[in-house]
């Protein structure tokens, strides 16, 4: 899923650098307000968290296989702006220490997965928590539709970038049908999994969740009485 | 917790190239990769020449070929990519002539095009490779900080460059835990108990991050990581 060096050319390139840089500066901004001081550990943590949850592979079909990228998950769970600079570090980590996608296409990387990606997908998630009654119940839902939706936009975003500034003589349409078929099926997988996983800090630490904000129902607390 | 320490990529080893600041190891693979990405792809012998500034870098730090290329899978799929592009690509066709008497029909352009592809994206992958192998990740880190990268985005990655190993290590125990319950956490129809084991795994490292954030406070932490000498 990552872009190496080479396959867009250096202005295309550059101009996404740019990007990524503007969108992880805001990021790192809105995420202070959110976290305050806690940004560093808690953020930090969190990306360790997704880059473990990519670790798992799941099938999807013809041999090959995909693996969570949790855009829409850590949008969910963290809040936008967090989860949109936990993915960014993953990708900032992974392409200065690991060698895991070209250090040229860092800036596409980042646009791609950490904000197209995790803008697309917590949009989509608000658009269909609206939709959906307001209950604890409907936030799994919106998230597996959020990442349904996440996969195959980032996918069309890479086709953008590739029509622009593509190294390869490959009809756009081409590439476009390839890209968004193929991410749909990945799509399909991230969307599953996302679901469950939400659904189960859901059942267990609503409170963590930050898309489910408000609607997590106090448990009233109960004297007998005994008391007296 | 005290494994994990080192790094998988890290090779040991005392070389110019590994004693060498990080900012400009950081600094001079950036340069070297937009060079190798700005070369058109037809000028074959600069490939050549970048290929052998690499190699003798790489010769330089004494950093086996051999504990590299393995390292270089990653780049795999995108091989795979390239090696489609021909296919498909518009332009001129050629013809190969293929054992059983028949043309394998490939376009010009889409030949060119993957060449390049194939060669700037594994020169990309072995240079990065050869940093990350010659540069432990604090030293990068500190490099980033000393190229004026945001404080807070440099605490953030070496946050989770320490915590990294803890939480796959967390992770790896519950699925040998799950998968002495029989549970493969491949197949799809274990998913649930492997999402469920993910959330919980956002649990864990979500309150070991609060209890990391107490731990700073506790310790006089106001924002800025205290600069550490080596």
């Amino acid at each position: 899923m990552h872009v190496p060096d080479g396959f867009l050319d250096a202005p295309t390139s550059v101009a996404t650098g740019v990007i990524a840089a503007a969108g992880v500066g805001v990021a790192l901004r809105r995420a202070r307000a959110e976290l305050d001081d806690r940004t560093a550990p808690m953020a930090g943590l969190v990306a360790a968290f997704v880059f473990a949850g990519q670790m798992i592979n799941f099938p999807v079909g013809a041999g090959t296989s995909g693996h969570l990228l949790g855009g829409a998950l850590a949008a969910v769970l963290v809040g936008p702006w967090t989860g949109m600079l936990c993915i960014s570090v993953v990708l900032l980590v992974q392409g200065l220490f690991m060698a895991d996608g070209g250090l040229t296409a860092l800036g596409t990387n980042i646009t791609l997965m950490g904000i197209v990606g995790v803008v697309v997908g917590y949009a989509v998630f608000r658009l269909v928590l609206v939709v959906l009654p307001r209950k604890l119940g409907s936030v799994p839902v919106a998230a597996a539709v959020g990442a349904l939706v996440s996969v195959p936009a980032a996918a069309t975003a890479f086709t953008l970038l590739f029509a622009i500034g593509g190294t390869a003589d490959v009809a756009t349409g081409k590439v476009l049908a390839a890209m968004v078929g193929w991410h749909l099926v990945i799509g399909v997988g991230e969307a599953i999994v996302t679901g469950l996983v939400i659904s189960a800090v859901v059942a267990s630490r609503p409170d963590l969740v930050h898309g489910a904000r408000g609607l997590a129902t106090r448990t009233p607390l109960v004297t007998s009485e005994l008391a007296s | 917790m005290g494994a994990g320490h080192g790094h998988r990529l890290h090779f040991h080893g005392h070389s110019p190239v590994h004693r060498a600041p990080a900012h400009l190891k950081v600094l001079a693979l950036l340069a070297f990769v937009l060079l190798v990405v700005a070369t058109p792809r037809d000028w074959y012998p600069v490939f050549a020449l970048h290929l052998a500034v690499l190699l003798g870098v790489v010769a330089l730090a004494r950093v086996p070929l051999g504990y590299l290329l393995p390292r270089m899978v990653v780049e795999v799929p995108f091989l795979l990519f390239a090696a489609l592009i021909p296919f498909v690509a518009e332009g001129p066709r050629v013809g190969v002539p293929m054992p059983g008497g028949w043309e394998l029909s490939l376009s010009e352009h889409g030949l060119v095009a993957a060449w390049g592809l194939a060669v700037k994206g594994t020169l990309g992958v072995l240079a990065s490779l050869t940093l990350a192998a010659t540069t432990e990740p604090n030293e990068v880190l500190r490099g980033l900080q000393r190229l004026r990268f945001p404080d807070l985005l440099v605490q953030i990655m070496s946050f989770m460059v320490r915590y990294l190993d803890v939480v796959t290590a967390d992770l790896g125990r519950m699925v040998t835990a799950m998968r002495s319950r029989g549970v493969d956490p491949r197949s799809p129809r274990h998913w649930p108990a492997l999402a469920r084991t993910l959330g919980a795994l956002f649990v864990r490292s979500y309150e070991r991050g609060e209890r990391v954030h107490l731990a700073m406070l506790s310790r006089g932490y106001d924002g800025k990581l205290p600069e550490t000498v080596r």
